[in-house]
Parts: C-alpha cells; structure tokens; sequence
C-alpha cells in the first residue's frame, strides 16, 4: 500500500505543525509508558488496582464461558464414561484389591498418629478454608502464569493466602479485587514453595519453569536423589502453605534435581479453595515484632 | 464529511429500500468506533477462561493493532500505540507499561518504515507485522524478567510461531471490520 497523503502536508504551516505535533506526543507518550513501567518494575503491586480494574470488568463474560465450558466437559466425562465401563470394572477391581491392605495399614497409621500427636501435645492444625472459587481465565499469552479466581475481597480472599484444588497446590493469592483475585500459579517462575518427597520426606524447594513444569531442587547437595515418578507434596516449612498437600510428580531427573509435573491443572480443576495461611498468626506475631525489611535493634 | 465510496451496494435490508442511493454518509461513530473497540476486544481475549501450561495464546490485541496499522496507514495516530499498550496491560497480566512501550515503539517502526519505503505489499507487511511481533513478544518477556523471574525464552518459540501464521487471518478480519466501517 502506498505511504498516506498526510505524510507531505505541503505549504500549509497548519498541516507541517499538525503532523509535526503528533509525533512530539508519540516520543512523550512513548517516555510516559517507559516511566510507568519503570515504576511498576519496581513496584509490581503498584497498578493493582487498574489490573483489578480490568478482571473485574471482564468477569462477568468469563464466568458464564467457564460455567458452559465446565458443563460440556461434564457432558463428555459421562458420555465417555458409559463407552469403557467394562474395561474401567475390571481396573477398578484390580484396584480395589490393591487398596484393602493399603487402607489398613493406613488406619493402623492414624491411631498410632493420633497417640504421637497425643505425646507431643499438638493439637490438630487443621489449616481453615476461607472460601470455594472456580478460575475463570489466565494470562495465556504472557510468560507469567497468573490466573483469576471467580472470588475476591467479597468472600474474605486475601492477598497471600493458598489456594489448592482438589488435585493439588495451585498458588497463592497476589491481588484481591471486590469480586476476583489474582492467582500467581505454582508454575510462574516467581513461586517459590518449601516441598519435600512423600515417601521420606526429604525437603526441596519447587521454582515454577513457566512452561507448566516446576523445578525441584532438594536442600542437600550433591547428586539428584530423586526417581521418575516420585511424590512431591508441600512441606509446611516457612508457614503459608500448610503441609501435605499434593503437589507434583516427578517426570525427569536433572543433574541437580528433577522436573516435576504439578497435580493441579489449571485448565481442568473444577473448583479451587482459598485457604488461610499455615502457621498465619505465628507470623502475624513475628510480623508485629519485626516488619518486614525492618529489623528493629535489640536493647541490650 | 463526505467520503467518495467507489461502489454503491445494493440495500439489504428492505427498510432502506426508500433511502436515497446517492450521497450517502458513513456513520462517524462507526468509522471511528470500530477500529478502537476491535483492538480492545481482541487485547480482551486473554480473559476467557483459556488456560495454557505455557504463553501460548497469540496477543490478539497486537496482531489487531498491527494489522489497522499496516493495512489502513494514516488511521490510527503515531501516538496511537501508548494507550491501546497500556490497555492492553490491564489484561495481558504483564508489568503495567510494558505494551504502552513496546506497541509504541513497534509504531514508530512502521512511521519510519513507511518513511522510506515507497511502496509495500501484502507478503512484505506480513513480514514487517513478523518481525515486530518476534521483537514485541521477546521485548515483554524481557521486561517481565525485569520485575519478576523470567523463564527460559525458548518457551516463547511456539506463541512466536503460532503468532506469525495467524496474522493473515487477523488481516481478513481486519479487512472484513474496515469494509463494515466505510459502508454507507
């Protein structure tokens, strides 16, 4: 296509100054834009609320597209449910005998747990669920993994509170509007969460890869102790997420850890619970002592 | 304002069977309206319950905004890049900024491609729409690395790729919408 006609405006001195204006306000706006994200670089919450803004607008359009997308998933499930019945019968009851012993030994666990618990005088931490959301939508085109929950500040979501499904850890709450909130998901290269290995417990750190893969990265050093195939499950450590919660699978071995494929799916949980934080008034109680990024001197 | 059309249509609809053929005018709202609200509601796609485990979803709003640009040269101002970026950052979930800066950029990069180029063609706007969307989308995972850590960039090989083959079809799109707007 042929460059527009405005671009040699002739001898009118109206027409040069006119075009001659736009592109003054084009450089300006593009150092305005350039500031901004030098303070939101700084700053990340810093527009929250003009995100906020934006996943409040939009909600209402997302919600009913997740209610249908959610029903004609149940509507394949079933449909295809009823093709492999037969097959699915015989697994299950192979399962289901596997299961007898497995469930009894279990149980023996739980009452030798209880009297553990019992001689170490805990009392059952149970970490309290504030409230039952579903994700409506995610930054499917940007690097960073952030989702949008269907809840916000209207049920008591707070910023810096677990959420999990069903299957598994799915993140933390980063910004709470009215009726949304922003999730940063286990997979965003920002999320750092204290795990260990189900079977013995041994303790790891888990970085997000952003590509729906997490790192997991044990505290001893030294050759990577993990198998294909093992168990990763949240350890509690540090507070915020409480332990026990599934995790991931582990799908490789690194030289200095393993890649781990997350329980939860973001595309395919049906609900996520919002938590409270584990441990959460131990640390409010340190919060109150020392605020973070201040340490007060201690008189001596 | 009264815009010359080359080809008079037929009335579709039997209600503007007594309308006048001749002179008519395009609804100014329309003209304007469009190319704006198309740009918005495709940044808007990313708020659909899509869930990618990696960015793979196309920036629609870009892919849109290029196309206006490339396709219609002299209907969306120089400076037109800062507030569809920054409107595109509400939703696109990246540092607030980072597309008023990069999308502004990118159109300053046709201005001064346009400047010295005489002539373009339909493959050579692909190839500059190509480019840009490579530099804009390499450019944000940069930025993203600046406030946050940032992932390996090789995660953003198929969204590149996936980007560059849908922009023909966001042309048509585009051409479908401009042919809508300038009906009389």
């Amino acid at each position: 296509m042929a460059p527009p006609p405005h671009r040699r405006p002739g001898f009118s001195r109206k027409a040069q100054y006119g075009l001659f204006v736009t592109y003054v306000v084009a450089i300006a706006g593009t150092i305005v834009a350039a500031l901004l994200l030098m303070i939101s670089v700084v700053d990340p919450a810093g527009f929250s609320a003009l995100r906020t803004f934006g996943s409040e607008i939009t909600a209402p359009v997302a919600r009913a597209v997740s209610v249908a997308r959610q029903s004609t998933q149940a509507l394949t499930r079933n449909f295809s449910a009823y093709i492999d019945a037969g097959s699915k019968n015989a697994t299950l009851e192979k399962e289901l005998k596997a299961n007898r012993s497995a469930l009894i030994e279990a149980r023996a666990l739980r009452v030798e747990n209880a009297r553990l618990r019992g001689l170490l005088n805990i009392s059952a931490n149970d970490p309290q669920q504030v409230a039952v959301g579903r994700l409506i939508s995610s930054t499917a085109s940007s690097t960073r993994r952030v989702a949008t929950l269907s809840i916000g500040r209207n049920f008591g979501v707070e910023r810096a509170q677990p959420v999990r499904g069903p299957a598994g850890l799915i993140g933390r709450v980063i910004e709470t509007g009215p009726t949304t909130a922003r999730v940063l998901l286990v997979t965003d290269s920002d999320n750092l969460v204290p795990v260990m290995r189900a079977s013995d417990g041994l303790p790891a750190f888990s970085a997000g890869l952003g590509n729906g893969l997490v790192l997991i990265k044990p505290l001893n050093l030294g050759e990577s102790p993990f198998k294909v195939g093992d168990i990763i499950i949240t350890s509690g450590n540090g507070g915020l997420y409480s332990a026990n919660i599934p995790f991931a699978r582990v799908i490789r071995k690194t030289s200095d850890g393993a890649l781990g494929l997350p329980f939860a799916d973001p595309a395919n949980t049906p609900y996520a619970v919002v938590m409270k934080p584990y441990m959460g008034a131990a640390r409010a109680e340190q919060q109150a002592i020392a605020p973070d990024g201040k340490t007060k001197e201690v008189a001596e | 304002m009264k815009i010359p059309v080359s080809a008079i249509r037929l009335p579709t609809r039997p209600g503007r069977e007594y309308e006048s053929r001749f002179d008519r005018e395009q609804s100014m709202l329309k003209m304007l309206a469009i190319p704006i609200a198309s740009v918005i509601l495709a940044s808007m796609v990313t708020t659909l319950p899509i869930f990618s485990s990696g960015p793979l979803l196309p920036p629609f709003g870009l892919l849109m905004f290029l196309s206006w640009r490339l396709m219609r040269p002299g209907l969306l101002p120089v400076w037109s890049g800062v507030p569809f970026g920054l409107m595109d950052d509400l939703f696109s979930g990246q540092p607030f900024g980072s597309a008023g800066l990069l999308w502004s950029l990118a159109m300053l990069i046709v201005e001064i491609i346009d400047s010295r180029a005489i002539w373009r063609d339909y493959l050579q706007d692909w190839l500059i729409a190509a480019l840009l969307i490579t530099a804009v989308l390499l450019g944000g995972w940069w930025i993203a690395g600046l406030a946050h850590a940032a992932p390996d960039p090789m995660i953003l090989f198929p969204q590149i790729i996936l980007s560059i083959l849908l922009y023909p079809l966001v042309v048509r799109i585009c051409a479908r919408l401009d042919s809508w707007r300038l009906a009389t």
